[in-house]
């Protein structure tokens, strides 16, 4: 990939920090992002981790506050219009236009992106009917379900044929039924050369659309690849913690010998838990109820998690994924 | 072939749904889906086809709420004009008390025209901001807070400042209309020999008042509703509103107020004077009014700085 020109998003240390009377509040800081033309880029983090910030920015809406963006090729800074006519946004909150019918919303759209009456009306028509909502366009959008609203966002945001949709957290909130069948019309879309950057809190949702995912949190990019380089990077190890009643001993994890383990990376113990890192988990559950018995400890609850999106998270931030 | 009946599949909980046993009914098909990108027509937006599709979406809004909007326009003149204009001649002169008082010594100060006279420029130009206001700033308000449903048409592809404009230009829209339907209502209302002496010699003239009157309501419409805390909203009428109206000139001439000349000065930095008195200037020429050039300055030059400031902090609060 070389330049912005074969780049459906990039970004060179994209900033955006917030003046409040308490001072600046950081919410992205210094990310690169590149994201090649029919790809399915995930942006995946926790809430408050900068997602929608960084989503606001490439989408012309938020103004950055350091470093630059290019979307289709086009700098969202100095052509916002020409960055607004080539994309598909899907915000988080329900931006239907409240005063119009569900037709009408489509139908509108179209026209502000300029297409004729009759184009408009046909077009909104086709939206309607993938999408499920056939039966509802005489409706005002006011009177629609939150999982059809989302619906017609999404089908709102795909009137004009996008270079890039932009979809910030399209299934939070919706029955499960619901976002499946939204995976489903999604990966269509992506075969069909749609290039896609969703933004999600959700890390199955990554896993089961993304073919690259960036793994953000506190404004920041902290691992990036597809899932498997993520998991086969620091994230390709089970995870396993073991919580006790009472506090563990400062030198309990030593006298046990843990972090000699074959496999083991880190060992750490706080508090009343310990958790282990390793790519060999066998056995090291067992030896963490040995090593507290023989400390006086009993064990309260343990889990073991396999190599996964979250493990990743949890070994790249010492933190446990909150949602 | 897939049918409306077997796409049920939305988990909207219809009957035909929940019957379905076991597994996940399919979705759209494929070829559905592709089709969308496939058969996707070229958007060739300008940025007049995007203007005038905003312009249209207004349009409709305003045919689908248009008996709410109707009454909305007509309520509060009619009242004032079947109070002062019909109840008031029909109590008798004795009634000297309240808005009767008011009513009589503003048409002694007037030279003894009848209030209805005073009243015909004053409603319209009440009438005028108040659909100006209600108009813009309700609406923007709502569309700024909780869900932020601008977003919607700040990613129409035309610059943000563009979308400011066509607020003022459909909400000027709205205001002409709304002083329209009441010209007639304040012309006709009145107890038997209280007409309003209304005497239009110039109608291109007044025409014009009219149209940047209402551009002046919408510009200050757009800059209050991008400045107002949607929590503090009904501060818009006890602090723009009614003192806007108050002390406008609705229900006096502005020269007659030369008694009290601090006042009569004062009041110059409301926008309302101008287009009151530009209105009598037009309407009731037997009455005192300003000179063309002051109301015409006033409400140009008040429709272009209220329409720069509001374009500027609308754009702000899109863009954050």
């Amino acid at each position: 990939m070389t330049g912005v020109a074969g780049l459906a998003i990039r970004t060179e240390d994209l900033r955006k920090t917030y003046k409040s009377s308490r001072g600046d509040v950081p919410a992205v800081r210094g990310i690169d992002l590149s994201v090649g033309s029919g790809e399915f880029f995930g942006l995946l983090g926790p809430n408050g981790a900068g997602k929608s910030t960084t989503i606001g920015m490439l989408t012309t809406l938020v103004l950055p506050t350091g470093g630059r963006a290019w979307v289709a090729g086009l700098d969202v800074v100095a052509d916002p219009v020409g960055v607004k006519r080539r994309i598909g946004v899907v915000t988080q909150n329900n931006t239907l236009d409240m005063q119009l019918t569900v037709a009408e919303n489509l139908e509108f759209r179209s026209r502000f992106f300029g297409l004729g009456l009759r184009e408009a009306s046909r077009r909104a028509s086709q939206l309607l009917e993938v999408f499920g909502l056939a039966d509802r366009r005489k409706a005002m959008s006011t009177d629609l379900s939150g999982g059809q609203a989302k619906r017609l966002l999404i089908a709102r945001a795909l009137v004009h044929r996008p270079d890039v949709l932009f979809l910030d957290e399209p299934t939070a909130g919706l029955d499960p039924q619901t976002r499946v069948n939204l995976w489903d019309i999604l990966r269509v879309l992506h075969a069909e050369g749609q290039t896609i950057l969703l933004t999600t809190h959700y890390m199955e949702e990554a896993e089961a659309l993304c073919e690259q995912i960036a793994v953000i949190d506190h404004g920041e990019v902290l691992a990036a690849g597809t899932v498997n380089e993520l998991k086969e990077g620091a994230g390709a190890e089970t995870v396993i913690t073991v919580r006790y009643e009472d506090p563990v001993p400062d030198d309990m994890t030593e006298r046990a010998g843990l972090a000699d383990r074959p496999g083991v990376s880190k060992v750490e113990a706080d508090g009343d838990y310990v958790r282990v890192f390793t790519r060999e988990p066998e056995g090291v559950l067992g030896e963490l109820v040995t090593a507290g018995s023989a400390a006086g400890l009993t064990v309260r609850d343990a889990t073991q998690l396999k190599p996964s999106l979250e493990t990743v998270f949890l070994t790249l931030t010492g933190r446990e994924y909150r949602e | 072939m897939t049918t409306t009946t077997t796409r049920g599949v939305w988990g909207d909980g219809s009957p035909q749904e929940r019957g379905v046993p076991g597994g996940r009914p399919p979705g759209p098909t494929q070829s559905e889906v592709a089709a969308l990108i496939a058969e996707a027509p070229v958007p060739r937006p300008t940025l007049v086809k995007t203007f005038n599709a905003m312009m249209a979406r207004e349009f409709r809004v305003l045919r689908r709420n248009a008996i709410a909007t109707f009454t909305r326009a007509v309520m509060q003149p009619l009242l004032f004009v079947f109070v002062f204009a019909y109840v008031f001649p029909k109590i008798g002169g004795g009634f000297m008390l309240g808005g009767g008082g008011a009513a009589a010594a503003g048409a002694a100060a007037a030279g003894g025209v009848n209030f209805a006279t005073i009243l015909v420029p004053g409603l319209m130009a009440s009438m005028l901001l108040m659909q100006g206001i209600m108009a813009v700033t309700f609406p923007l308000v709502m569309e700024f807070s909780w869900q932020r449903t601008i977003e919607d048409r700040a990613l129409a592809p035309v610059p943000i400042r563009v979308l400011a404009i066509q607020k003022i230009v459909a909400g000027a829209v709205q205001s002409f209309i709304g002083a329209v339907i009441v010209f007639p209502i304040v012309l006709l209302v009145h107890a038997a020999g209280q007409a309003p002496h209304v005497h239009v010699t110039n109608w291109a003239l007044f025409a014009l008042i009219l149209v940047f009157a209402s551009l002046l309501t919408s510009s200050l419409g757009l800059l209050l509703g991008t400045i107002m805390d949607p929590r503090k909203m009904q501060m818009l009428f006890a602090v723009v509103l009614l003192p806007a109206t108050m002390l406008g000139c609705v229900y006096y001439p502005w020269a007659a107020l030369h008694n009290i000349r601090w006042l009569q000065i004062a009041i110059l930095v409301n926008p309302m004077v101008y287009m009151s008195e530009g209105l009598r200037a037009v309407l009731t020429p037997v009455l005192p009014h300003m000179p063309m050039w002051a109301v015409m300055l006033a409400l140009v030059g008040g429709t272009v700085v209220f329409g720069y400031l509001g374009t500027r902090t609308f754009t702000k609060r899109v863009l954050n």
